[in-house]
């Protein structure tokens, strides 16, 4: 059986490109992407321990599931911003988005 | 208290009512105020008329008159009592005080033109200028327009009516004098009654400052009397031998002078002021800006009567101590000031053009005849007057006011622009106003002391024959004045109603309305009858025939019933000759003066007295120049430069400018440099701070992740390597 670690591994390489991709990226899209990317290895880790620690409960796959349900939702409400600022000032690019700059 | 002094104490009462209603309620309907004034002088006039019928009929009414008084002030242990008292003297005041009235309220309605329409450019406090109507061919023709403050006159009268039956009725000094303000107040109101004339303010105030010197010094008397008897009744003070003795005995302040004198004298400043006796006569004449009924509110009826009627009133006071021989000092002061304003005032009045200025004069000197005769003992003789002159004289003064009122006709039926109030416009009105003529024939008759006939001959001989008796200086100054009076009387009779008319004015002028006439007719029969109730006895042929009823009733409200004079016939023939000769050669002097001509006894008496005459001696400049003037600079200079502007400014000034450099040093040194500074360096230093950080807002929302994932980094780092590597290292050297 493939060591716990692997598993760990995996998704902390995941994290790091998702974090990569967050921190890189102009594209707001793109930033989106990195932060599903994030999530998942998250959720990478939540099923890796549930199977080796605890197999007998169901926390760690319902865990999983919400995390799910709460990144589409995000997504969802994430893509609806993006248009409407893409309508508002034709650009999606992170670094022209900065109202907010004193 | 009775049925009498019940109906006595009421009197007073409606024209106070009157005014209330009038002012409070009924201002804006004309026709209801009227109605509501004359209404209330007719109670009045009817509860006057009972009190006097019932005053007749009572035997012995001097010494138990008609009294009642409650307690109203409480003074330490005794209490100061106001009421009312009817005796002969208030008797005949409130008989002839009633009818003038009445007479003087009917009048006015007439006089403000009542029922005539509204003028075209009438304001309040001007008096009217007549209204333009069209009839129905297209003719246009001014007529006589409405007064424009109607009800507001008869509220005044009203309370003028209310201030003299008060002042009659009330039975001490203190009421008497209210009712005495009252009336100052009212006279004040009524002069100034068209107050958008500048000559009607300056009148009104001259009249009010006048007569309140007067008033100042009859208030200390009144003070004095109280200091020394503890009590302001009449029946305590004037019908008390025990307390006139007492008065008489007490010496006063004053070297020489008995209490009683300083008293008395007082007093009779009083009457100086208000019934404008020289040198305070200068008020009357200008008091002429009023409406005319006013006039006669004033000259005849009350206010001046008032006067007259105090000293009369207070007469056992000034003659108190005069039992030792000879006559006391405000007696001497009385004889020669009347004696002195009677003489004085017919001369001026010889000259005036203005009809209501002549009668003016003619009441200064009158009631100055009142007074010499009070002051050389006639008592009767002045109370008899006092009536007399009341009656002829508001019938004169009303029946000028009816001839102003046909020349006002006239004149704004012509458009001629004429002084309707010059006699030397008028001329020929006889024909025009049949009625104001022989009443206005009557009053003069009577003023004049037409013999026989009218009332005053028999009051007017009364008081020569008691200056022929006591004191021969008195008699012929004013038998001078008597004769002057017949003169003027006749001029003002020839040039306004006999001749041809000088102006067309007058000769459009029409007769008045029944409302203003009857008031005359009525009073013309007073002017005539009243004076067959004072008859002497000893009078020859006629003597007896009708009792002396005057001197009877009269005579007994003093403690001790006057003696009716001896008759002689030197007063007689002089009171005959002079008033047969004034009336024939003014007559004669004044007939057939054409327009535009110099007035005869001004050519007579050439330029220099003439205009002295004119002026009035002068008075009202020398006046001017010694209070008028001083008064001003006190007040311009004196008060307000020095005083105000130098003392109390300066003052004021110099705390706000030592106030003002504490101020600035607090500013400058404490507040800016350290309550300020403190709290700039907080704003400052935060600022500044704010300044510094913010160039790590860049807005890119990486960067912040960056930061964020930096810190993270840091602050992890620091808290799971460095604090349990230090943890470790202190709990070693804590070892």
């Amino acid at each position: 059986m493939v060591p716990l670690s692997w598993y760990l591994i995996f998704a902390a390489g995941l994290f790091s490109v998702g974090l990569f991709g967050v921190l890189a990226r102009k594209n707001a899209i793109g930033i989106l992407m990195g932060i599903e990317l994030m999530l998942n290895a998250v959720n990478v880790n939540l099923v890796a321990f549930w199977r080796y620690r605890e197999p007998a409960g169901i926390a760690g796959q319902v865990f999983a599931v919400i995390v799910f349900a709460v990144a589409a939702a995000e997504v969802a409400v994430g893509l609806a911003l993006f248009i409407s600022i893409y309508r508002r000032r034709n650009t999606i690019a992170a670094d022209q988005i900065d109202l907010m700059k004193w | 208290m009775t049925r009498e002094t019940l109906i006595i104490s009421l009197i007073p009462l409606p024209p106070l009512l009157a005014f209330f209603m009038i002012i409070l309620f009924s201002n804006r309907n004309k026709a209801l105020s009227h109605t509501i004034a004359v209404g209330a002088a007719f109670l009045s006039w009817l509860g006057s008329m009972v009190v006097c019928f019932w005053a007749i009929q009572t035997e012995h009414l001097g010494a138990e008159p008609f009294h009642f008084q409650i307690p109203w002030l409480p003074m330490g242990d005794t209490w100061l009592n106001i009421g009312v008292l009817v005796d002969p003297l208030s008797a005949i005041t409130l008989f002839f005080v009633a009818w003038t009235v009445l007479m003087i309220f009917v009048y006015s309605i007439g006089y403000h033109n009542f029922g005539q329409p509204k003028g075209d450019h009438d304001r309040p406090g001007l008096p009217p200028h007549g209204a333009t109507l069209s009839d129905v061919h297209g003719h246009k023709h001014t007529v006589p327009s409405i007064e424009p403050m109607y009800s507001r006159f008869f509220a005044f009268i009203g309370l003028f009516a209310f201030g003299m039956y008060l002042l009659v009725l009330s039975d001490n000094f203190l009421t008497l004098f209210v009712g005495w303000e009252v009336m100052g107040l009212c006279s004040y109101l009524l002069i100034g009654f068209w107050y958008g004339k500048p000559s009607a303010r300056a009148a009104m105030i001259k009249a009010f400052l006048t007569t309140r010197v007067g008033d100042v010094f009859m208030l200390l008397g009144i003070a004095y009397l109280y200091s020394q008897l503890g009590t302001l009744s009449y029946r305590d003070v004037l019908y008390n031998a025990a307390n006139l003795e007492k008065l008489a005995s007490t010496s006063s302040y004053i070297v020489g002078l008995s209490a009683a004198s300083l008293i008395g004298i007082l007093l009779f400043i009083g009457t100086i002021g208000k019934s404008a006796q020289w040198p305070l006569h200068v008020w009357l004449p200008d008091a002429m800006e009023g409406p005319t009924p006013v006039s006669a509110m004033i000259h005849a009826a009350t206010m001046v009567s008032a006067g007259v009627y105090m000293v009369i009133r207070a007469y056992p006071i000034m003659s108190a101590g005069m039992e030792h021989g000879h006559l006391t000092p405000p007696m001497i002061a009385m004889g020669i000031i009347g004696a002195f304003t009677a003489l004085f005032a017919a001369t001026i009045a010889v000259l005036q053009r203005d009809v209501k200025r002549v009668l003016a004069y003619s009441t200064i000197s009158q009631l100055g005849y009142m007074i010499a005769a009070l002051g050389i003992g006639g008592y009767v003789a002045a109370a008899f007057h006092l009536v007399t002159h009341a009656f002829f004289k508001a019938n004169l003064f009303l029946g000028s006011g009816s001839v102003i009122h046909g020349m006002e006709h006239g004149v704004l039926h012509t458009g001629e622009h004429v002084d309707p109030q010059d006699m030397y416009n008028m001329g020929g009105l006889r024909r025009k106003m049949p009625v104001t003529f022989w009443t206005f024939l009557i009053g003069g008759l009577a003023l004049s002391g037409f013999p026989l006939v009218t009332a005053g001959f028999w009051s007017k001989d009364e008081i020569l024959a008691d200056g022929f008796a006591h004191a021969p200086l008195v008699f012929i100054v004013l038998a001078l004045a008597a004769l002057l009076t017949a003169f003027y009387t006749a001029r003002q009779i020839t040039l306004v109603f006999l001749g041809e008319p000088r102006t067309k004015a007058a000769h459009h002028a029409v007769e008045s309305k029944p409302t203003m006439t009857l008031p005359l007719v009525i009073l013309a029969i007073f002017s005539v009858g009243f004076g067959w109730l004072g008859i002497s006895e000893h009078f020859p042929l006629i003597g007896g025939l009708i009792p002396n009823f005057i001197h009877e009733f009269v005579g007994s409200t003093l403690l001790e019933m006057p003696e009716a004079l001896p008759f002689s016939i030197v007063p007689l023939l002089t009171s005959l000759v002079v008033a047969l000769g004034g009336l024939t050669l003014g007559w004669w002097v004044y007939q057939g003066i054409k327009a535009g001509v110099m007035d005869p006894v001004e050519k007579l008496l050439g330029p220099s007295i003439s205009s002295l005459l004119k002026n009035k001696y002068y008075f009202d400049e020398l006046y001017h120049f010694l209070f008028v003037r001083p008064a001003n600079w006190i007040a311009v200079t004196f008060t307000s430069l020095w005083m105000d502007r130098i003392v109390i400014d300066g003052i004021l000034h110099g705390v706000a400018s030592l106030t003002g450099t504490l101020g600035h040093f607090f500013r400058n040194y404490i507040d800016k440099p350290i309550v300020n500074g403190s709290g700039d360096l907080v704003a400052d230093s935060t600022k500044k701070l704010g300044g510094e950080f913010r160039t790590i807002q860049t807005g890119r929302i990486q960067q912040y992740m960056v930061l964020a994932l930096v810190s993270i980094g840091v602050f992890s780092g620091f808290y799971y390597f460095v604090v349990p590597i230090l943890r470790s290292f202190l709990f070693t050297m804590g070892r």
